[in-house]
C-alpha cells in the first residue's frame, strides 16, 4: 500500500477522513509522524458550553399550562442547539481524534436525559478523558448526574437497592456478560447505594443512604464502595478484552479477531487503563493497514455528515437540518436507541436509509430541497400531543454552501477525476464508477458524484 | 450485461401464486395511549373515583357490554364492533415494565426482555426465519419514510414505503441506475461494499415492483383526509393490488398526554377511529377482510389514577385492539382490567405481549414463534 494511502487510511479511521488541502503535508509524513500530528492536535481539552443553565425543571412542576409549554419549548431549543454545537465541533475542529473517541465513548457509555446541562456534562466527561484513563473515565461518568439519573442510581438506597446502574456497569460499560453472577450484581448494587446528585447537578455521596455492610464481589469480601467494585472490574483482564474488542469494532474492522484483540487488551491492560498507548498501538500495527481492514467499515450516519461537511467545508444557515438528517439516517446525538447504544455495521443500512444516504450528500452540496421528515423519537411524544403538532412536512431547501472555491484550488493541478475519486473514497475506484466519471462534465460534477455511490458509505 | 435473478421480480412473480394470502397489519401508536379512556371501563365505579375530571361520563360512553365501551371518538368504529370485526385483549404487557417511552417501545418492537438488548426486531426476524415467503425485502412494507427497528432482522430488513411513485423516482435517477445495472462484481461479494450494492439493487428491483403492481389498483372506499388515514389507504391499495407483501406497519403519533388529555387523545383517536372504521368496510368491499388482520398497541397504558394537570402519566399494562373478518374470538377477549389489585398505581398485566405476537407467528404468519421469539410463548384462541 502506498504511503498516502495509508495516512488516508489513518486519518479515516482516528478522524473522520483527510482534506485535499491535508494532502501535500500528509504525502510527505510517515505513520509515526503522522500519529504524533494526530495527538499534537488533540492535546487540549476544550469543553463544550453552549448549555448554560437548566430549563427551569423546578419551576415548571410548580407552574401551569403556559409555563409547561415554555418549559418544553425551551427545553428542546437546548437539545438541539447542543446537538449542533456538537456537530459543529466534529465539524470544524483540529482536534479530530478527540473527537473521534468522544463519538466512541458517546456510544460506549450510552445515555439519555432531557436535561441539556446534565448531556452536555457527560459529553464533556467523555471528551476530557477521551484519551485519559479509562478507570477515571469509568469513575467520572458513575458520577455524572445524567447517568445516575439514566440507570436509577439515585433510588439506589440502603435497604431498597436498585441494580439498574450496577448490572449495565458490568454488563455494557466494563466487562461483559457472562463474567459476573446475579449475586455479583446484587452485591455491587448495594456498594453503589447513595451515590447520587444534588439539585445544582454535581455529585453527591449521600452517606445516610449508603449501605456499609459487608459484600462479597468477584470473589472479594470486605467493605466494598463503588470505587472498590470499579478497581475489581478493572482488576479482570476481561474489561480489557470487552473494551479492546468494542474499540477494536470501531477502529479496524466490524468483525473481531481474536488475536489482535488479545494484543491490545495487553497493551490496555499493561498500561493501566490508559486509553493512549492503546491507540497508539491500534494505529501503529502491521494488521491496521492490512487491505482486508481498509474501506469496509460502513460510516455511522454522524461520521457520514460530519466527512462531507470537513472535506468540503460546507456552511449551513440553518444548523438544525443536520438534526433532520440525523432522524432519517438513524443517529440522533445524544438519542441512543437504549443503554447499549447503536448497534453499528450493517445495522446502518436498509432500502430507505441508503437510498437517502446516497441522495443527501448531493442535496446538501447542491443546495437541495428535502422532502423527508424521519420519524419522531418517542421522547418527542409530549410535545406532538402538546403542540397539535402532527409532522405535517413542508419541503425545506437546504441552505448551505460547500466552499468550491477553497476546495477546488486546493486539488493539486492535473490530477484526474479519477484520482480525485480515488483519494475521496476508501473503497478502490470500480469500473463502471470509473466510467461515470469519464462522463463527468467537470471536476465538480465528478466528486458529486464520488460521494453518491455505496463507495463513500464506507470508511 | 447479465441482469442479477434479484433484478427480476416480475418473472419471478407469474409462476408465483397470485391468490389471496394474510395481510398482517400493524399499527403503532406512539407516545403511550391511555387506554383506560380508549376502552372505558365505565360499568367501574374506582375508574370514576380515580379520573375525576378526565374520565368518559357514563353517557357518553359508547357500550359494548356492561363494563366496557368506546371512547366517544371511537364511534366510528362500533359499527365494525357489531360485526363481529374488532377484538379487545385487556391488560397486555410484560414483567417488570419499563415506563420510559423509548425503551418500552424498544421492548415492544424487538419483543425482548426488559432488561435485555436486542438489535433486531421480531418482524425482522420473522423475515431471517426463511419462511417460504420470506425472500425480498417487500415482504413487510412500512408505509413511512423511514424504517422501523421492528423491521429490521439480521439478515432481511423489510422496506419502507411513503409513497410508491417518489421511491421509484428516487431509485431511477440515471446515475443510481448505471451503478446498479453496471456493478456486478461487487454484488458476489461477502463484504460490506457488497452488502451495500445488493441492498441497493434489492432496493431498485423492489421499488419498481411496488409501484408497477400497485398503480394497477385505484382504492375505491371512502378515506377521511388525514395523514394517517391516507397511510392506511396506501395499505389498502398495496393488498388490493395484490402486492406479494405480508406484514403492513404503520404509526400514529401524539399520545403522551400528560397535560389537559382529553382534547388532545379525544383529536387522536377520532383521526385513529374514522381511518380504521374505513379501511376495514373497504376491505370488506373488496373482499379482503377475510384474509387481513389488524393489530394496534402502544408502548404502555397509563397510570390510573390522573394527574394534576388534567392528564395521566406513564403506566404498565395496555389493550391491544384487533381487526379482521376471521376473529376466532370477536368482542371484548378477557376481563376488564382489575383496578383493585394495582402495581404500585399501576395495572398489572394478564396477558404477555409476546403470547400475541406467538399466536400471529403462528396462526396467521405460519412460522414457529420460538424461532422469532427466541422462546415459545403461548398461543391465544383469538384467530
Amino acid at each position: 500500500m502506498d504511503n498516502l494511502r495509508q495516512i488516508k487510511h489513518l486519518y479515516a479511521r482516528a478522524g473522520f477522513g483527510l482534506r485535499f488541502d491535508e494532502i501535500n503535508a500528509a504525502r510527505n509524513l510517515d505513520i509515526s509522524q503522522a500519529l504524533t500530528g494526530l495527538f499534537k492536535s488533540s492535546e487540549n481539552y476544550q469543553p463544550l458550553d453552549i448549555i448554560t443553565g437548566d430549563a427551569g425543571y423546578t419551576t415548571m412542576l410548580r407552574g401551569d399550562k403556559a409555563e409547561r409549554k415554555q418549559f418544553m419549548q425551551l427545553q428542546r431549543r437546548q437539545e438541539r442547539s447542543l446537538n449542533e454545537a456538537w456537530m459543529e465541533r466534529m465539524s470544524n475542529t483540529d482536534a479530530v481524534l478527540r473527537e473521534k473517541m468522544t463519538l466512541f465513548w458517546h456510544n460506549h457509555f450510552a445515555c439519555r436525559t432531557r436535561q441539556a446541562q446534565f448531556a452536555q456534562q457527560l459529553n464533556n466527561i467523555q471528551r476530557e478523558h477521551a484519551l485519559g484513563n479509562f478507570r477515571e473515565l469509568v469513575l467520572e461518568v458513575s458520577r455524572s448526574p445524567a447517568m445516575l439519573q439514566f440507570l436509577n442510581n439515585q433510588q439506589n438506597r440502603k435497604g431498597h437497592p436498585n441494580e439498574n446502574f450496577a448490572r449495565e456497569l458490568m454488563e455494557l460499560f466494563t466487562i461483559g456478560r457472562g463474567n459476573y453472577t446475579e449475586q455479583d450484581v446484587k452485591e455491587s448494587a448495594r456498594a453503589f447505594t447513595g451515590w447520587g446528585f444534588n439539585k445544582d447537578g454535581k455529585f453527591a455521596m449521600r452517606s445516610f443512604l449508603h449501605d456499609d455492610g459487608e459484600k462479597r464481589f468477584l470473589g472479594k469480601t470486605g467493605n466494598l464502595t463503588g470505587e472498590d467494585i470499579i478497581d475489581r472490574l478493572l482488576g479482570q483482564k476481561q474489561t480489557a478484552v470487552f473494551i479492546s474488542t468494542k474499540l477494536y469494532k470501531y477502529l479496524v474492522n466490524e468483525t473481531p479477531d481474536a488475536g489482535h484483540i488479545a494484543a491490545m487488551a495487553d497493551v490496555f491492560y499493561r498500561n493501566n487503563y490508559e486509553i493512549k498507548p492503546l491507540l497508539q498501538f491500534v494505529f501503529t500495527a502491521p494488521w491496521f493497514y492490512g487491505e482486508q481492514n481498509v474501506g469496509n467499515i460502513v460510516k455511522s450516519p454522524v461520521e457520514l455528515l460530519v466527512g462531507l461537511n470537513r472535506q468540503f467545508y460546507v456552511n449551513y444557515q440553518r444548523p438544525e437540518i443536520m438534526l433532520q438528517f440525523q432522524k432519517v439516517l438513524g443517529q440522533v446525538l445524544f438519542y441512543p436507541p437504549n443503554v447499549a447504544g447503536w448497534p453499528g455495521g450493517r445495522n446502518w443500512i436498509d432500502s430507505s436509509s441508503l437510498m437517502y444516504r446516497l441522495k443527501i450528500p448531493s442535496i446538501i452540496l447542491n443546495g437541495g430541497v428535502i422532502d423527508f421528515k424521519g420519524k419522531a423519537d418517542p421522547e418527542e411524544e409530549a410535545y406532538i400531543a402538546a403542540s397539535h403538532n402532527q409532522q405535517q412536512f413542508v419541503n425545506a431547501r437546504i441552505q448551505a454552501q460547500a466552499d468550491w472555491d477553497k476546495l477546488l484550488k486546493s486539488i493539486p493541478p492535473g490530477t484526474s477525476k479519477n484520482n480525485i475519486a480515488a483519494f475521496i473514497l476508501q473503497p478502490p475506484v470500480s469500473k463502471v464508477l470509473a466510467t461515470e466519471l469519464g462522463r463527468a462534465a467537470d471536476i465538480k460534477t465528478a466528486l458529486i458524484q464520488s460521494v453518491s455511490t455505496p463507495e463513500y458509505q464506507l470508511c | 450485461m447479465m441482469i442479477p435473478a434479484f433484478l427480476k421480480p416480475f418473472e419471478a412473480m407469474a409462476s408465483a401464486e397470485l391468490g389471496g394470502h394474510k395481510n398482517l397489519v400493524i399499527i403503532q401508536l406512539s407516545g403511550g395511549n391511555d387506554g383506560l379512556n380508549t376502552i372505558v371501563p365505565y360499568g367501574n365505579d374506582i375508574y370514576y373515583q380515580k379520573r375525576t375530571t378526565i374520565a368518559v361520563g357514563k353517557n357518553d360512553v359508547v357500550k359494548l357490554d356492561d363494563m366496557q365501551g368506546l371512547n366517544p371518538n371511537l364511534s366510528a368504529l362500533k359499527e365494525i364492533y357489531d360485526q363481529g370485526w374488532m377484538g379487545i385483549i385487556n391488560s397486555v404487557g410484560y414483567p417488570n415494565p419499563d415506563r420510559s417511552h423509548f425503551r418500552s417501545m424498544d421492548i415492544w418492537q424487538t419483543a425482548s426482555e426488559s432488561n435485555q438488548f436486542l438489535t433486531t426486531g421480531w418482524i425482522g426476524r420473522y423475515l431471517d426465519s426463511n419462511c417460504a415467503v420470506c425472500k425480498n425485502p417487500y415482504t413487510a412494507i412500512e408505509v413511512d419514510d423511514t424504517l422501523s427497528l421492528a423491521m429490521k432482522g439480521a439478515k432481511m430488513k423489510g422496506i419502507a414505503v411513503e409513497d410508491p411513485d417518489k421511491l421509484f423516482q428516487t431509485t431511477r435517477e440515471p446515475f443510481f441506475k448505471e451503478l446498479v445495472h453496471n456493478h456486478n462484481d461487487a454484488n458476489l461479494n461477502e463484504d460490506n461494499l457488497g452488502y451495500l450494492y445488493k441492498t441497493m439493487a434489492e432496493t431498485y428491483s423492489s421499488a419498481e415492483y411496488i409501484q408497477q403492481t400497485s398503480k394497477t389498483y385505484t382504492v375505491k372506499g371512502d378515506y377521511p383526509a388525514t395523514p394517517f388515514a391516507n397511510q392506511l389507504k396506501t395499505v389498502s391499495k398495496f393488498i388490493n393490488s395484490g402486492l406479494e407483501t405480508h406484514v403492513y406497519y404503520v404509526s400514529l403519533s401524539g399520545f403522551d398526554t400528560h397535560v389537559a388529555q382529553q382534547p388532545q387523545q379525544g383529536r387522536q383517536l377520532k383521526i385513529y377511529g374514522d381511518a380504521v372504521a374505513a379501511f376495514i368496510k373497504d376491505l370488506k368491499q373488496t373482499g379482503k377482510l377475510d384474509d387481513t388482520l389488524v393489530m394496534t398497541f402502544s408502548e404502555f397504558g397509563r397510570r390510573v389514577e390522573q394527574n394534576a394537570s388534567n392528564g395521566t402519566d406513564h403506566g404498565t399494562a395496555n389493550n391491544i385492539l384487533l381487526f379482521g373478518g376471521k376473529l376466532k374470538k370477536a368482542g371484548i377477549y378477557n376481563d376488564a382490567p382489575d383496578l383493585v389489585q394495582l402495581d404500585n398505581g399501576d395495572l398489572k398485566y394478564t396477558v404477555d405481549f409476546r403470547d400475541v405476537y406467538a399466536t400471529l407467528l403462528d396462526k396467521w404468519l405460519d412460522v414457529s414463534n420460538s424461532v422469532v421469539l427466541g422462546k415459545e410463548f403461548g398461543r391465544m384462541k383469538f384467530i
